[in-house]
């Protein structure tokens, strides 16, 4: 077991560095960049000299980014000019925020997939099974920022239950409870339509193993050989699922934060594209990437831990 | 040793399949399933209404008219218009065109680049493979898009830019997916007889291994061209989709939300519907697709 959690942290630091080096290089392919931003669009010829020599933009790249990655490694992501503040102290703010989001969504989401893609399983063909799948195809084929409009019309306009978007900017976990559920219903729809499928068919496909064959033999009820053999079984594949979903639901989050004017990461990262605040662009694709690759080494660990076969590959 | 003593129902039923071609058999397998033969016939019509329409319905798509915005619909402008003052129905059409060319480029570019990947991962194996393997899990794990809306601040967006940007996140799973089949068929006989009177490397990938591919591919590629259609439209609603007078379904969608709450609802609706009908068309198609490959591997 160790030897495997050691080598999958092997893997995980090989891809942060990949991907550490893909976003210093793409962001120093890009034109305009730090300068611009701070300088406006005429600086003289003598300012953005002296800018670049400020900020070591005249040293070579690799210099540059052993520099970034020194820094980073000491929680030092850099200064917003825009905002006035450091990356790390915008962060600390803006992610937990963001981890509320995405993991309460999540949450709700597997806990509503697993039982209804068992249920949908069990029922295959069946009318309920059809109209469960024809709703979770409905719903996976709408952009979420649509999903996100329709609950906004149910919810906020015909029934006005909750506010549309978040009012309130507080600081840490300031968010109302009440701001938080069109977000996360929309997130949360979209995962259950995603997963649901995955647990469907993986019930389908176990439900036509041996053993469970074999269990009814041996006189199990069906409720026992649902909820013991298949469940387990079952659940495995929707386990990876939600590592391998980090990076789609997080993209969601970007899209949900900014219907909603949710004061996540997401929308910190918006607002500072359209600012072009380099240091806060940086360290948010940073911390975002370094989450999806931690999320999916638990997951591979989870899977590890429920199904021994894999330890030993 | 015990023989298997066949009825002759089934000894028939077997004649009569091998009579039958595996080209027929997938059409009457595909057939079969109505519901993918209409959702082929509703994709059809998307088309003809996107690329066809325009030529019949004729509206000014390029210019604003203010003096005509936002108005409801009538016999004038069946959909109504939208903030610009252009027929809403004229440019539900014409933004189809670029909405429908996005999904079919980077299902087809995906398609090819992930094809090429994977095959020369699971073909060569050993280090070739974990580096090639290890660059693609390290870009699945970057939330694109982020990436996305990195890119289009400093760039102004055109749409191969934007079909290259969705195809460079959607290619991803299409090389693990070869992959994994190439490293199965890779140990077939006849990959293995192939090899034994010396046919080259890429003839084998080319010749011998691809052709098996190809059911997997498709299907994978159908199902690329649902996603590209949805993230296409994120990406407008994120402002970064292809600057004015060039329009799109996520496009007229986006303009339709930032116009809830005013009650223009026509110009949120239709477009959702479209768009949400055409996605789930090519989502049917795939699955049905799918169906006839697996029922095609059966008989391989």
């Amino acid at each position: 077991m160790s030897s495997f959690v050691l080598r999958r942290l092997g893997q995980a630091v090989v891809i942060a560095w990949i991907v550490s080096m893909l976003v210093f290089l793409m962001l120093h392919a890009l034109p305009g960049g730090l300068v611009r931003a701070q300088l406006g669009s005429k600086p003289s010829s003598y300012a953005v000299h002296q800018l670049a020599r400020q900020e070591g933009l005249l040293r070579p790249v690799p210099v540059q980014y052993a520099l970034w990655v020194w820094n980073a490694l000491h929680g030092n992501l850099g200064f917003s000019y825009k905002l006035n503040q450091t990356v790390g102290s915008l962060l600390a703010e803006f992610v937990p925020r963001t981890l509320l989001l995405v993991g309460s969504s999540l949450c709700i989401a597997v806990a509503i997939a697993i039982p209804m893609g068992l249920w949908q399983g069990r029922r295959r063909n069946r009318v309920d099974d059809h109209v469960l799948t024809t709703m979770m195809m409905v719903f996976y084929s709408m952009p979420s920022f649509f999903l996100g409009v329709v609950l906004i019309v149910l919810l906020s306009i015909w029934l006005p239950l909750v506010p549309s978007t978040a009012s309130n900017f507080g600081s840490g976990f300031g968010v109302d409870l009440a701001d938080l559920i069109l977000p996360v219903l929309t997130l949360c729809l979209g995962g259950v339509s995603y997963f649901s499928r995955y647990m469907r068919s993986a019930t389908i496909d176990n439900l036509l193993e041996d053993y469970v064959r074999t269990a009814y033999a041996k006189g199990a009820s069906p409720r026992r050989v649902l909820l013991r053999h298949v469940l387990r079984n079952s659940v495995m594949s929707t386990v990876t699922l939600i590592g391998l979903s980090l990076p789609y639901v997080l993209s969601g989050a970007l899209i949900v934060e900014a219907l909603f004017n949710y004061p996540g990461v997401g929308l910190l990262f918006w607002n500072a594209a359209q600012d072009r605040d380099y240091p806060v662009l940086l360290g948010v694709v940073l911390v975002v990437t370094v989450a999806t690759i931690v999320g999916n080494l638990l997951a591979d660990i989870a899977y590890a831990v429920l199904d021994p076969r894999i330890r030993y590959e | 040793m015990t023989t298997v003593v066949q009825s002759p129902a089934v000894l028939a039923d077997r004649e009569e399949r091998a009579a039958k071609s595996l080209f027929s058999l997938a059409v009457r397998t595909f057939l079969e399933n109505r519901l993918a033969v209409a959702c082929a016939a509703m994709l059809a019509l998307i088309a003809l209404f996107s690329f066809v329409g325009p030529l019949l319905y004729h509206t000014n798509q390029v210019s604003a008219n203010l003096l005509l915005e936002n108005r409801p619909p009538s016999w004038a402008h069946p959909l109504g218009t939208n903030p610009n003052g252009q027929d809403e129905l004229g440019s539900l059409m014409v933004g189809g065109q670029s909405t429908l060319e996005v999904g079919l480029a980077v299902g087809v570019l995906a398609t090819l680049f992930g094809l090429a990947w994977g095959l020369v991962a699971g073909y060569f194996g050993g280090i070739v493979d974990a580096v090639l393997m290890r660059v693609v899990d390290a870009l699945l794990s970057i939330p694109f898009l982020f990436f996305v809306v990195l890119l289009a601040s400093f760039v102004t967006p055109t749409l191969w830019l934007i079909i290259l940007v969705i195809t460079a996140v959607s290619w991803l799973s299409t090389a693990r997916l070869v992959r994994g089949e190439t490293l199965s068929l890779r140990t077939r006989d006849y990959v293995k007889a192939a090899e034994g009177y010396g046919s080259s490397r890429p003839r084998i990938m080319g010749r011998h291994i691809t052709p098996n591919l190809l059911g997997v591919v498709v299907v994978n590629g159908t199902l690329k061209v649902a996603d590209a259609i949805l993230i296409f439209a994120s990406i407008s609603f994120l402002g970064l989709g292809v600057p004015p007078p060039a329009t799109n379904w996520g496009q007229i969608l986006t303009d339709g939300v930032n116009n809830l709450f005013d009650g223009y609802w026509w110009q949120l609706w239709p477009a959702a519907v479209l768009i949400v009908l055409a996605v789930l068309a090519v989502s049917v198609l795939g699955d049905a697709l799918r169906d006839v490959v697996e029922k095609r591997l059966q008989y391989r």
